[in-house]
């Protein structure tokens, strides 16, 4: 059997590589699946928390997770598509009309 | 090594790799294609610890539902590979320490909380999906009608946003 921090372990470093992707990248799309990366590593430790304890409330969590980044795509891309009608780009260093 | 212990570090290099390549992509379809790679490889994880109904999901609503309205949109939007403009001074300097530090953090907190998660861990016997029926329909069956409706709320959301507008909008 596999020793559950060897999962949250990789949990935490996919975590970290989705913060990265998130300050790095400059096109919207990639923000966004940089976002779905986060929630998924997010999944993934619920997942193996729910092995460890052996009681499976973690997977009805990793359930409504999948819910709610569904809607959160929806939505998301709905606004990343007006934000390409309105400015022509999907720089996020264009959408700049409350910097100083 | 015994085989699971090879399956496991198989699909976390996988995974790991796959989350690399969509930072370093510069083309948004190349990024979401990675994210999927990675979707996949953590599904084989989810069916590696016997939660073989979240491991359908995954595939199903992540890998398929989800990436493809990714996808759709990219191409829709006919997104070209990312400009390069100036980052900002703050996310260039800090950004990377910061993340690697907070990656630290993580993996240290969570590797030491295990300790009292490892002493109430039963053998481990693989979750039956009639259970998590059981559970998600009768103990969570409040919340589970909540997010239909906060389907319903995005799906209408989504509409109102993208629809074309007769007037002149703004953002």
């Amino acid at each position: 059997m596999i020793p559950t921090h060897y999962y949250l372990i990789l949990s935490a470093v996919l975590f970290g590589l989705g913060v990265i992707a998130f300050i790095f990248r400059r096109n919207i799309i990639t923000i966004f699946m940089s976002i779905e990366l986060m929630l998924n590593a997010v999944n993934l430790a619920f997942v193996a928390f729910s092995q460890a304890w052996n009681r499976l409330d973690g997977q009805v969590f990793v359930l409504f997770v999948i819910v709610v980044a569904a809607a959160e795509a929806a939505v998301g891309l709905g606004i990343i598509i007006l934000i390409q009608r309105n400015r022509q780009s999907l720089n996020v260093e264009r959408v700049d009309l409350l910097k100083l | 090594m015994n085989a699971p212990l090879i399956v496991f570090f198989v699909l976390a290099v996988v995974a790991i790799l796959g989350a690399i390549s969509l930072i370093l992509q510069r083309h948004p379809i190349h990024s979401a294609l990675s994210l999927i790679v990675v979707m996949v490889a953590l599904a084989g994880l989810y069916l590696l610890m016997g939660a073989e109904f979240v491991a359908a999901v995954q595939i199903i609503v992540y890998g398929g539902a989800i990436m493809v309205l990714f996808v759709f949109v990219i191409m829709l939007l006919n997104a070209g590979s990312e400009e390069r403009t100036n980052i900002s001074k703050m996310a260039g300097w800090a950004g990377l320490p910061l993340a690697i530090a907070l990656m630290g953090f993580l993996a240290a907190a969570v590797a030491r909380s295990t300790d009292r998660v490892q002493a109430a861990a039963q053998t481990g016997a693989p979750a039956p999906t009639k259970a998590l029926a059981t559970l998600l329909f009768q103990d969570f069956v409040y919340p589970f009608e909540l997010t239909s409706f906060l389907i319903l709320v995005a799906i209408l959301g989504a509409i109102v946003l993208a629809q074309r507008d007769q007037k002149e909008s703004h953002l």
